[in-house]
């Protein structure tokens, strides 16, 4: 018993003297800036071997008694010492402020944006993130953005990412591991190939006047009109310029995606194929509303409409 | 944790310029090591790195195998055709430097670039090896540059400067690593014994040999160098009185002179007149000899003298030597000769000469038992008879002495010195040829005489009765200048434009320079370091104490870098940070700013409460609006301007 509060002791104690060993555990909220407590630093296995090397130009200038050798053998090796500080340095106060995230369905990659400041310059810094990697400079803020691989649909947290730098040589490598408490939504996967939604009745009687085409009158000309629709014959016989004014097309029949209306399948593929819908009714420039068991989307239209349905699909249960 | 090792680098080429920089590293190592490398192969290699950059850059690609394996085969194969092995320093780094060239044909990767690189840098400090003068050492730090630059250019950054620019870093960060490197230098423990053998290989590649033949001093009249460093206690001698003494030639063979090795011995034969003392810093010269002024009183510490006035050390002269000592400059030497000395000094090769002999014969029928009236002929007749000096005498015969003296009549101080001597044993002057230096350059500045391997001198020395040996110098009586003036004057227009006039004096000025490298970085050995802390009180630095001292300072410069590394700017806003001081300013005369109070409501206040500064509160006051809320990123000049203005309120207390 004494053991067992001893040990949650010993990780108590840890979990506050060295945060970046338990940084896979704990998320933390952004911002995140790397500090020395939680910036580890080793040589590479190729600063290793440099070390080796100078150890022996070492020895041999001191048995040659050559002086002008181990003067400069001291010089690299104060300089292999330096770069380590400036590797550090690299990270010291490197900032993330913020993740963004953009839109995509599950399978395919997800752009995640990660606004990184400091003050001064910082050259070659490295992020890992699951298994991509992108290099870097920053200064002041830059925006890093990297893809990460999908798999199915709903939130996806960020998994804790490296930031490492081996800068200026490559004989040492500093990192740091940030664990950000974030997520980002992936949309469902639409199916492949499928029915197209059954259009409500009165779709045949749809009244037809107005074609996309058609001249519909004649108005003054604003400026930041084309030349190309002004009614020059029109034109001539007024005082001032007069346009042709065309009509909007009318919008397309609208959809009325309904969750109910889908017997006879399972929640996902129901979700697949609402996901359909909704792209082709985006891609036709139609209008659409949703209707889900967690939520009733009214009738709308445009990407902001879709991402919105979209959010919705995701989330379902 | 598993990727955490993983290799990062996968198959990527490295860029254009990482290559360009490893080729301009390779240069760099050819460069330094063309000295000792034979020029042949040096060329070679050089037109195989401008061969693989060119090709790299034109026509990418990898170089076949079938093209590399020959060349490494044609490598090894001349290393050993023109060395005889594979191992030795001469050799060795013969074969590194063409592996590293070889190398390159095949760096595509980051790791074989890094990798190359790190060998360059062995490879440059290999060159110390082969000689740490001033300038070899500044050549290789620079070659450094090169080669820490092409592991930078190995991280992926985005900036990409010009190449001269891109290398200014990597020459900040060695000369930020000075102070640290200068430390280490001089604290890490010298070794008092080598740990393993130091072979001395190198045969001496210049420098006074112990025989004398015809074809040693033209090289040697030629070479530049410093043979060593002479500083006296008092004024130095005369130009005419600078002899160093190396070795004491004696036995003739009717081509060569050589000396003979005497049992060393503790006192030489020598009644002081006037002595002087002075201290000698030797080249290395990887010999046993020890230059000497004129006769040496006894010999400096770990050396023994020769009854002739030669003075031998115990080791080959590997390494810079200093060595103290004194010497008569008014002096008896010998002045009573032994019977088998005497003959020594007599001896002559039979059937050579016979015209020589036949004209010191009749010298001596002229002057009877004269023998300095003997010695006053012979220098009227170099003086006289058309004799001249040159550096480029026409060959001699069989009878060399005979060929020189009555048709020839040209050469330098060896061929005079030769002559002499002879025609003094061939009268019954016992006589002998001295070698070593004469003359040198007197630097005012650092008060030392500087001795070059050119100012090589050979004179005789002749018995006289009741005088001892008496030094003669037959080639002043040719060309006074060679004495007065050394020999490069002496050989005037016979030298190239290089070694000539006011470009040597500038040589001899710059001197002062390498004598103080030599003296404070190539000289500071186990021995030096012990008497480190002399002026501190401490006498002996051992090694224990050294390491001590070491730690130490690693530390504390540990200390600085980590207090830099951790530093970090005051965070914050400078416009609010000055706001506060100027709110504790006037918290102090009595005005605190209230909780919820604006900056205007809270200025205005202070204006009322101190009236008599109301116009400099009132300043204060637009300039923090205007910094504020006039634009949305505040100028660097408006704040400078607000932080001043801070600075200089003073509130006055209204009574």
């Amino acid at each position: 018993m004494s053991l067992l509060t001893q040990w949650q002791r010993l990780q108590q104690w840890a979990e506050q003297r060295l945060p970046a060993l338990t940084r896979h555990r704990r998320q933390e909220e952004l911002p995140i800036e790397l500090h020395r407590r939680r910036i580890y630093i080793v040589p590479t296995g190729f600063g290793v071997a440099f070390t080796l090397l100078l150890l022996v130009m070492m020895v041999g200038s001191l048995n040659y008694s050559n002086n002008a050798g181990l003067m400069l053998t001291c010089l690299l090796g104060a300089a292999t010492s330096i770069s380590m500080l400036v590797a550090f340095r690299t990270l010291n106060g490197l900032r993330i402020r913020g993740v963004r995230a953009g839109h995509a369905m599950a399978g395919q990659p997800i752009d995640v944006t990660f606004d990184f400041e400091a003050r001064r310059l910082r050259q070659a810094v490295r992020l890992d993130i699951a298994d991509a990697t992108q290099s870097f400079d920053v200064n002041g803020r830059t925006d890093v953005t990297i893809s990460m691989s999908t798999e199915q649909r709903g939130w996806l947290a960020i998994p804790r990412l490296r930031i490492w730098t081996t800068w200026p040589m490559g004989l040492f490598r500093a990192w740091s591991w940030v664990n950000p408490h974030y997520a980002v939504l992936v949309w469902p996967r639409p199916e492949i190939a499928g029915p197209g939604p059954t259009l409500p009745l009165e779709d045949h009687r749809r009244q037809r006047l107005h074609l996309g085409e058609d001249l519909a009158s004649l108005r003054d000309y604003r400026s930041g009109d084309s030349m190309r629709h002004v009614a020059w014959k029109a034109s001539a016989r007024h005082e001032n310029l007069l346009v042709k004014d065309y009509e909007q097309p009318e919008a397309r029949q609208e959809w009325r995606l309904d969750w109910r209306h889908m017997r006879g399948l399972d929640n996902e593929a129901r979700i697949a194929r609402l996901a359909r819908w909704s792209g082709e009714a985006l891609a036709q420039g139609r209008q659409w509303s949703l209707w889900l068991p967690s939520e009733v989307i009214g009738i709308g239209g445009g990407p902001s409409h879709y991402a919105r349905c979209m959010s919705a699909l995701a989330l379902l249960p | 944790m598993m990727r955490f090792w993983r290799k990062h680098q996968t198959h990527v080429r490295i860029s254009e310029r990482t290559f360009d920089l490893l080729c301009l590293t390779t240069a760099f190592v050819l460069a330094v090591h063309a000295d000792h490398l034979p020029i042949w192969l040096t060329g070679s290699l050089f037109v195989a790195l401008g061969l693989r950059w060119w090709q790299r850059r034109y026509r990418p690609g990898r170089v076949p195998a079938w093209l590399k394996v020959p060349m490494l085969v044609f490598l090894v194969s001349a290393v050993v055709l023109e060395y005889g092995n594979l191992f030795g320093r001469e050799p060795g780094s013969a074969l590194a430097a063409g592996l590293l060239v070889l190398k390159l044909t095949e760096s595509e990767a980051p790791r074989d670039a890094r990798v190359a690189a790190a060998f360059a840098c062995f490879l440059l400090m290999a060159a110390l090896l082969f000689g740490q003068s001033m300038v070899a050492t500044a050549v290789v730090a620079l070659g450094l540059l090169p080669a820490l630059t092409t592991w930078r250019s190995l991280e992926p950054t985005q900036t990409s400067p010009s190449l001269p620019r891109q290398l200014v870093p990597a020459f900040g960060l060695l000369a930020a690593s000075l102070p640290l490197a200068l430390t280490a230098f001089v604290l890490v423990p010298r070794l008092s014994t080598p740990l393993w053998g130091t072979s001395n290989e190198q045969t001496a590649k210049t420098g006074l040999s112990d025989h004398m033949s015809p074809s040693d001093f033209t090289e040697l009249l030629t070479d530049d160098s410093a043979a060593m460093r002479v500083s006296f206690d008092g004024p130095p001698p005369d130009q005419g009185q600078r002899y160093f003494r190396a070795f004491v030639m004696w036995d003739y063979d009717g081509k060569d002179w050589k000396r003979i090795d005497r049992p060393p011995t503790t006192t030489i034969p020598v009644e002081a007149g006037a002595t002087i003392n002075y201290r000698i810093s030797l080249e290395p010269t990887h010999q046993h000899v020890l230059p000497t002024l004129d006769v040496p009183l006894r010999a400096p510490a770990d050396s023994q003298t020769r009854a002739d006035g030669e003075v031998f050390a115990d080791k080959p002269v590997d390494e810079v030597r200093e060595y103290e000592l004194s010497s008569a400059v008014r002096y008896r030497f010998e002045a009573n000769l032994d019977i088998t000395t005497r003959i020594h000094a007599l001896q002559l090769p039979t059937g050579f000469d016979p015209r020589t002999h036949a004209l010191a014969a009749q010298w001596r029928q002229l002057y009877g038992r004269d023998n300095a009236a003997i010695v006053r002929a012979a220098l009227n007749m170099f003086h006289n008879e058309g004799f001249s000096y040159t550096l480029l005498p026409a060959p001699l015969g069989r009878d060399a002495i005979d060929d020189f003296l009555f048709n020839t009549r040209e050469g330098f101080c060896e061929h005079y010195a030769s002559a002499f001597t002879v025609l003094m044993r061939a009268a019954g002057v016992p006589a002998r040829v001295v070698t070593g230096f004469q003359g040198g350059f007197w630097n005012k500045l650092g008060e030392y005489l500087l001795v070059r391997n050119a100012d090589a001198h050979a004179w005789s020395e002749v018995w006289l009765e009741g005088r001892g040996w008496v030094r003669v110098d037959p080639t002043a009586a040719v060309r006074p200048q060679r004495i007065s003036m050394g020999a490069a004057s002496a050989a005037a227009g016979q030298l190239p434009w290089y070694k000539s006039g006011t470009l040597q004096s500038l040589r001899n000025q710059w001197d002062i320079v390498n004598r103080w490298w030599n003296q404070s970085v190539v000289g500071f050995d186990a021995l030096r370091q012990r008497g480190l802390l002399t002026p501190f009180g401490v006498r002996d630095v051992d090694t224990g104490m050294l390491v001590k001292l070491l730690v130490i300072s690693v530390a504390v410069f540990g200390a600085a870098g980590l207090f830099w590394a951790l530093w970090r700017r005051p965070e914050g806003d400078p416009a609010l940070a000055a706001m506060r001081s100027l709110e504790r300013k006037l918290a102090h005369a009595g005005v605190a700013r209230r909780r919820s109070e604006g900056p205007q409501h809270f200025l205005r206040r202070a204006c009322r409460a101190l009236p008599g500064q109301r116009a400099e509160l009132d300043h204060l006051m637009r300039c923090y609006i205007e910094l504020r809320y006039a634009t949305l990123e505040p100028t660097h000049e408006s704040l400078r301007t607000f932080r001043q203005a801070v600075r200089n309120f003073q509130p006055r207390r209204v009574v």
